[in-house]
């Protein structure tokens, strides 16, 4: 795991009803708070107004390729985990129009700049989450080919953290030491503290912007029993992992290229892409430029694309990874392996999306240790 | 297409219900642009009028279901600068192509008071399966968005930006909740070409496949995890005849489970 203060710098105790007061302070502070709620049979983040429309009471049962949300024992506000969607929603917007130019005489002028930064609060971001925002920031901010709009809206962006209570079937950031506890990154950090006798939160500040959030609230400062009633939820969170990642899974897929399990896993495979599209560290798009029916207008759109499907791999004289077996294996290996050599850590932070909202379950950690147990 | 002069389009029917075409009229917004773009010189569901050909653009709605279709759409083949196929009829044969897993002639005799009446084929075909075609734009219906890009395309002499990844691609994009993950409901979606705009998982349904099979559909791996939510085998080869039921991913799926 990773090294987290055993005692936070500064935390206080907030009563439940003052969540509400915390959207309302970051609202008025200028920011659209973004949180979970329940839409569709599962929690996605959404705009919010009020604490009142966080899942309270819903817990979610995740396995492969399948999410149910039941209902819990206790009324929590953060008893689920995580969704179908990420933040990169937000900071990387699904489809985004990059440009518009109108044409004058035999060229196009009059480029159209995007819409101002939107300034986001995100309200209830998990531990896993963080680790996959800082992989994009390294992804997007490396230099010569860094992504100004990705830059500015994360520059702009206040980060409410949740320190998981339960972990859902598909996690294992415990494994990947990305969580469950949430150790930096974030403005404040909460972790829910209900039994029979209290509904509160523990609030750590982790930066100056959150430190002026919450003296807008009120609260008290938090004693030792309250870091220890915390330490209990952080503990029994990460005691609880649904899954786990096998040790070494970068050099192991670096030495099985040509493993049978990927021609298996390649059977399996429905090459949809939803994989891609739910992980919180996949990043590729792709580009398309339409014109009008008079071809006076022309515009450039950034799409969210996958490496599931034939165009992205389309050059000269067709697709190069023409079968689901290389286009897992292409996935995976740049995943959980090569990942390491471009961007100086692993690609997945051990949310379980791609476990759970694989059509046909298929399974990450399994087929990792399918390779290991069989030769590998 | 010429500079100076507006390109001439026209817009045929085959063995369809027309709501291909319809569409084209339903571009409200957007029928007017159309109109000072192009010259309509042949739309019969829009008007009387008619210009002869050559055409520059031929969009063609319908299935070849008769001998005279066959002769028709070669006509047209000839007469047409780019051909393009609208709907899931001009794609892939369309629902009537039912017809292909069974004995048409029986499915006269049973229906028809006069039988000898009826002169059709034994199958219903894709417009491609007869004559060269330069685009074929999918759906039941088409999507109107994609039916304006197809033609800003090809007015514009560039590549049509209509993916043929899967429908699932266009749901997450969407932020559209996958419906067979979160409620166990069977969904084409995965083997489904993206274009509909994700209407059914949207409104909590699954995909019933209108936009026909998605590039390298792996239609076995999911028919085998419908048998695993519990979908009979009839109904399974049930969800791949429908409306695309001859094209050839499809098609074959369906036979494994006749």
């Amino acid at each position: 795991m990773t090294a987290a203060p055993s005692s936070p710098t500064a935390s206080a105790i907030l009563d439940s009803a003052e969540l509400d007061r915390l959207i309302a302070g970051l609202s008025g502070e200028g920011y659209q708070v973004i949180g979970p709620t329940i839409r569709d049979g599962a929690v996605v983040y959404e705009p919010l107004q009020t604490a009142a429309a966080l899942p309270w009471g819903w817990a979610d049962r995740q396995d492969g390729g399948s999410y149910r949300l039941v209902k819990s024992e206790r009324n929590a506000a953060f008893d689920h985990v995580v969704g179908p969607q990420s933040w990169k929603r937000y900071l990387y917007p699904p489809v985004q129009r990059l440009w518009q130019a109108q044409r004058r005489g035999r060229g196009f002028l009059g480029v159209t700049r995007n819409p101002p930064t939107p300034h986001y609060a995100f309200f209830g971001v998990r531990s896993c989450e963080l680790h996959a925002i800082q992989i994009q920031d390294r992804v997007f901010n490396n230099g010569a080919f860094a992504d100004p709009g990705y830059l500015a809206r994360r520059a702009a962006a206040f980060i409410v953290a949740v320190n998981c209570a339960r972990p859902a079937g598909a996690c294992f950031c415990a494994s990947m030491n990305t969580g469950p506890r949430a150790s930096e990154g974030f403005d404040l950090a909460l972790t829910e503290l209900l039994d029979s006798e209290r509904h509160e939160f523990l609030v750590e500040v982790g930066s100056a912007k959150g430190a002026a959030i919450l003296g807008c609230l009120s609260y008290r400062p938090a004693g030792d029993s309250d870091i220890k009633a915390a330490q209990t939820v952080w503990d029994a969170a990460a005691n609880a992992m649904g899954r786990t990642m096998p040790a070494g899974v970068e050099t192991l897929l670096k030495h099985n290229l040509e493993h049978p399990r990927w021609d298996e896993v390649g059977q399996r495979c429905l090459n949809c892409g939803n994989c891609t599209l739910v992980c919180p560290t996949c990043f590729c798009t792709t580009m398309e430029d339409v014109t009008d029916l008079t071809g006076r207008t022309a515009e450039r759109w950034r799409k969210w694309d996958s490496c599931f499907t034939l165009d992205f791999s389309y050059i000269h004289g067709g697709s190069i990874r023409r079968d689901s077996r290389s286009r897992y294996r292409q996935w995976l290996t740049h995943k959980l392996a090569n990942w390491h050599d471009q961007f100086g850590s692993s690609g997945c932070v051990g949310c379980g999306r791609c476990i759970t909202w694989c059509p046909v379950g298929i399974d990450i950690t399994e087929e990792a240790r399918a390779i290991r147990d069989n030769g590998g | 297409m010429a500079i100076g002069k507006k390109p001439k389009l026209a817009v045929w029917k085959f063995s369809s219900c027309d709501g291909c075409q319809l569409s084209l009229l339903d571009c409200e917004d957007e029928l007017l642009q159309l109109a000072a773009s192009v010259e309509i010189a042949y739309f019969l569901e829009a008007t009387r009028a008619q210009i002869r050909g050559p055409y520059d653009i031929s969009l063609v709605e319908g299935s070849i279901a008769t001998p005279e279709d066959v002769e028709r759409i070669c006509q047209v083949r000839r007469q047409s600068k780019k051909l393009i196929t609208i709907g899931a009829c001009a794609t892939a044969g369309g629902i009537q192509a039912l017809r292909n897993f069974k004995d048409v002639d029986q499915f006269i005799q049973a229906v028809y008071a006069h039988p000898h009446y009826i002169d059709t084929l034994a199958t219903s075909t894709s417009i491609g399966n007869h004559v060269s075609v330069d685009f074929e734009l999918r759906g039941c219906p088409i999507d109107k968005h994609q039916l304006l890009e197809v033609l800003s395309a090809f007015l514009n002499s560039r590549k049509p930006n209509v993916p043929r990844y899967s429908q699932c691609i266009e749901c997450k994009q969407a932020g559209t909740v996958c419906v067979m993950v979160a409620q166990g409901i069977p969904c084409l979606g995965p083997v489904t070409q993206a274009g509909c705009g994700n209407l059914c998982p949207r409104c909590r349904r699954g995909c019933y496949g209108c936009f026909g099979p998605k590039e390298t559909p792996n239609t076995a791996s999911l028919s085998h995890w419908f048998e695993q939510l519990g979908m009979p085998p009839r109904e399974i080869q049930h969800a791949y005849r429908s409306f695309n039921a001859n094209a050839p991913e499809f098609r074959k799926e369906s036979e494994r489970y006749d």
